[in-house]
């Protein structure tokens, strides 16, 4: 070889040292992920020893507050074994499975829209707009079943006035990660990514709307939305945004993903309401996780048991249109 | 191949008889120790759903393996396939009206009325009734030539199961689609091979 010949190798061509770490990695846990998935699904494994082996790191430093102190926890292994996050995948379990690579860090959110000044700000220093709070919500998905999670997280409303947004701002658009790379069920359209919600402004500033960085008082898991998410516990599961990159304040309503995938089926206020049926399920009831095979369904409540902080929003709106 | 003995299909009937009771076996074990998942009744309604329509699938595939390949003796296995079909849809109407619903009538008559897969399913289930009780020599033999038309409900069931599981699907369709995309190729080998009879029959 000569001394000083000019590689043809682009620089364009280079994989970074970063990808293939990343794909030596990927290759090494897959091989370790379908061992322990096969030894799993023959119960070779029991759930919490799979648990314990995945890294879970603690949350220093919140307040425990009185949300739901009095509701029995779904257990952690039920909060993170069973999720809807279809950029990993549409089963429940894929995005347990798919996401062990993920990382969340560093992050960062893009401020925009109508606000002062428009920026974007690390996950570190949204930390530090508010202290944060334990608030143990009951969380009531579209599909029938329900949970109850310690959520460590701050208040939107906080975030909100940290943002100053204009006279303008009466809606809230979150536009979470689209980042097919590092989710592989984003290579799928099955819905119009990046996933995308929406609030009113005054759904937002609520008190019980919260922006959740942790459950169990440990770092959020990649499959519950790391590293930050939205949660508004009167809501049907999926206005909680994962993994939100853009908080963007609008003057109008923003389109949000269900409803573009099935406006029939899905509206943009989405409140749990048992007494408006899905079009094709019931919504009067719900099966609680974490029961055993003989465990009753439980009644769904009226904005899932939040009435009383939250109907006073909605007064004069007629709820069977407004679904 | 020569077609088995009468001593090799009653083994053959006998492995069937095995196999079709392996997803009652793994879900007794998986429940015996605690494995069912986050949502167990669920994870029972749908696997016993899965394995009623899988069943009924290979039902419906002893009469093409016949058209296709000559090979007509399987079709000695099919009431025994018909009548596990109709075993699993039990088991998976049982876990419905019992651990979902707890024998809640009015619940389970709204769910019926209001919900169309709820209802498709319902007539499944209901359709397929008089099939299992028809299954016998000694019914075979009273009902004589009304016995065919009478199970030709089969593909309505079927066809009916399949629409179950479309609609109840929040939006990943892939495994209604591909159970749709077999039954329609069974009945499509089935129409296929009734339109050239009667073509023959014309010339």
């Amino acid at each position: 070889m000569l001394i000083g010949k000019q590689s043809d190798i682009t620089p364009s061509e280079i994989t970074p040292q970063s990808v293939y770490q990343d794909r030596r990695q990927f290759i090494k846990a897959a091989g370790f992920g379908l061992l322990a998935t096969a030894a799993a699904g023959y119960g070779l494994i029991p759930n919490h020893a799979r648990a314990a082996a995945e890294q879970r790191k603690k949350i220093t430093g919140f307040s425990k507050t009185a949300y739901g102190t009095d509701e029995k926890l779904t257990p952690y292994d039920d909060v993170t074994n069973y999720n809807n996050y279809y950029e990993f995948g549409t089963s429940k379990s894929d995005p347990s499975e798919h996401s062990k690579l993920f990382k969340p860090t560093p992050w960062s959110v893009a401020i925009e829209g109508e606000v002062k000044n428009p920026r974007t700000v690390n996950l570190e220093d949204i930390l530090k707009i508010a202290p944060l709070e334990e608030r143990i919500y009951r969380m009531r998905c579209v599909e029938g079943w329900s949970m109850v999670i310690p959520w460590v997280g701050l208040p939107m409303a906080q975030l909100i006035k940290w943002a100053e947004p204009t006279a303008n701002a009466k809606f809230v658009e979150f536009v979470t990660l689209d980042d097919s790379l590092r989710m592989p069920g984003a290579r799928v359209p099955i819905l119009d990514w990046p996933y995308t919600e929406g609030l009113r402004m005054d759904e937002a500033m609520n008190p019980l709307t919260i922006l959740a960085v942790g459950l169990y008082g440990e770092v959020l898991p990649n499959q519950n939305g790391a590293p930050i998410r939205l949660v508004v516990p009167w809501k049907y599961g999926f206005k909680g945004a994962k993994a939100i990159v853009k908080i963007r304040f609008r003057e109008t309503m923003p389109q949000t993903t269900w409803v573009k995938a099935g406006p029939r089926e899905y509206g943009f206020y989405a409140n749990v309401n048992p007494t408006v049926d899905h079009p094709r399920w019931t919504q009067a009831s719900e099966r609680r996780i974490g029961g055993s095979v003989f465990s009753p369904r439980v009644k769904t409540q009226m904005f899932n048991g939040y009435a009383e902080q939250v109907a006073h929003l909605y007064s004069g709106m007629d709820l069977r249109k407004n679904f | 191949m020569l077609p088995p003995n009468r001593q090799q299909l009653g083994l053959i009937k006998a492995g069937l008889f095995l196999l079709a009771l392996i997803p009652l076996a793994r879900l007794l074990w998986l429940g015996m120790h605690d494995d069912l998942g986050a949502n167990p009744i669920e994870f029972i309604e749908r696997s016993t759903g899965t394995w009623a329509l899988v069943i009924l699938l290979v039902t419906l595939s002893f009469t093409p393996l016949r058209l296709l390949t000559g090979t007509a003796w399987p079709v000695q296995l099919r009431r025994m396939a018909g009548l596990f079909m109709f075993f699993y849809a039990c088991l998976h109407i049982t876990t419905y009206v019992w651990l979902d619903h707890w024998f809640d009538w009015q619940e389970i008559a709204k769910d019926i009325i209001k919900h169309p897969y709820v209802l498709v399913g319902f007539a499944a289930f209901m359709l397929s009734i008089p099939l299992a009780l028809t299954s016998s020599n000694a019914m075979i033999k009273r009902l004589r030539q009304r016995w065919k038309p009478l199970h030709r409900l089969v593909y309505l069931v079927a066809i009916f199961a399949v629409l179950h599981f479309w609609w109840l699907v929040k939006k990943d369709i892939t495994e209604p689609m591909l159970y749709a995309l077999v039954l329609s190729v069974l009945l499509a080998i089935r129409v296929a091979f009734t339109l050239r009879k009667r073509k023959g029959q014309l010339v």
